[in-house]
């Protein structure tokens, strides 16, 4: 099999797991964007509540509406997740066509681990640090920093994995390829680590820390009149942990169809190229 | 070990990277510009100037999918 193969079915499993995605975060996700969507408008209103009593001018009008909710929270998302599928999906191909026939393990097994890696790097590992968050959580001020932050944890997490195989391949002769992996393992957890203690948590970036002090994240606290009274309650808990749980499981989602469905195209391919053309294949491998 | 997986297993012969540079090259680009319009783009840089429809029309996904958002 050549390279255009490999990628070409990259993009088609990449767009099935990004549609598996899509009708997953449907049921999952939409339900907590909505509650997050309310609490801010809540909470928008109780603070100029609160600063008109305070003596400031009311602000009036709500935020434009460039795209409809309506759309965002089917169209808008769909395109989203199948648009990533099949980023992920080239990106994975392409690390999939490097490995193919360099290791020791079947198309579907290897483009597993692949998926595994994937989902490691770009996903869990950063989500450690800086988890998935609704709206709501997160203020419009901060968005540089986070994105810099976020992709720093990305591009970390890519290093840490890279610098794990090139341990884990030096020792493999010495102390065989099980406790390879388990010393691999150890140097990407321990370099993860460190990355992570290094960075600093969303709630100690100076703006937020200047608003109410070093926190680890940036989920609203409760709104307080002068007088110190609760007016609006903080983010609720509840929404928080289920919309992270769904974003975990989504990406688990995407990255599994990713790797099966392109493990089965593959194979698929390889026995059809088999019994259609064994004797070229014979007199290539002679 | 099944018949399949032993044909498959034997047949996995290596793709020689200089033979195949220009798409795995162009699967990487392609990939990158994806991930980015649909992670980063309109929020804290923005390729397109002052608008945000993709930011806006991604939304939910992007906060989905764990990048940072408004």
């Amino acid at each position: 099999m050549e390279a255009r193969s490999f990628v070409l079915r990259g993009v088609l499993a990449g767009a099935v797991a990004g549609v598996a995605a899509w009708l997953f975060s449907l049921v999952f996700a939409e339900p907590q964007v909505e509650a997050a969507i309310s609490y801010e408008e809540g909470r928008g209103a109780a603070e100029e509540a609160l600063a008109v009593a305070a003596g400031a001018a009311p602000v009036g009008g709500a935020e434009e509406e460039v795209v409809s909710r309506g759309v965002q929270a089917t169209l808008g998302i769909g395109i989203g997740m199948v648009g990533i599928g099949i980023a992920l999906g080239l990106l994975f191909a392409v690390a999939y066509t490097l490995l193919h026939g360099r290791v020791a393990l079947r198309p579907r097994v290897l483009a597993l681990l692949v998926a595994g890696a994937g989902f490691l790097t770009l996903y869990a590992t950063p989500f450690v640090k800086y988890p998935a968050s609704p709206p709501a959580v997160g203020a419009d001020e901060t968005i540089g920093d986070r994105t810099a932050l976020y992709l720093a944890m990305v591009i970390g997490s890519l290093v840490a994995l890279a610098v794990a195989i090139v341990v884990a391949r030096a020792v493999r002769t010495r102390v065989g390829t099980w406790n390879a992996a388990l010393i691999g393992g150890a140097a990407y957890i321990a370099l993860a680590a460190v990355l992570m203690a290094v960075l600093p948590g969303l709630g100690e970036l100076t703006i937020n820390a200047a608003a109410g002090g070093p926190r680890v994240a940036e989920t609203p606290l409760p709104l307080r009149d002068p007088a110190g009274t609760i007016v609006f309650p903080g983010f609720d808990a509840d929404v928080l942990y289920a919309f992270r749980i769904a974003s975990f499981a989504a990406q688990a989602l995407l990255w599994g169809v990713l790797g099966l469905v392109f493990g089965a195209l593959v194979e698929r391919r390889m026995t059809r190229d088999d019994s259609g053309e064994r004797a070229p294949q014979a007199a290539a491998a002679a | 070990m099944t018949t399949a997986g032993a044909v498959v297993r034997a047949k996995a012969t290596a793709v020689p990277a200089s033979e195949t540079l220009p798409w795995l090259l162009s699967a990487v680009i392609v990939g990158l510009v994806l991930y980015y319009f649909i992670g980063i783009d309109q929020g804290a840089l923005s390729v397109f100037g002052d608008t945000s429809v993709v930011h806006e029309l991604v939304h939910d996904a992007r906060h989905f999918l764990g990048f940072p958002c408004h």
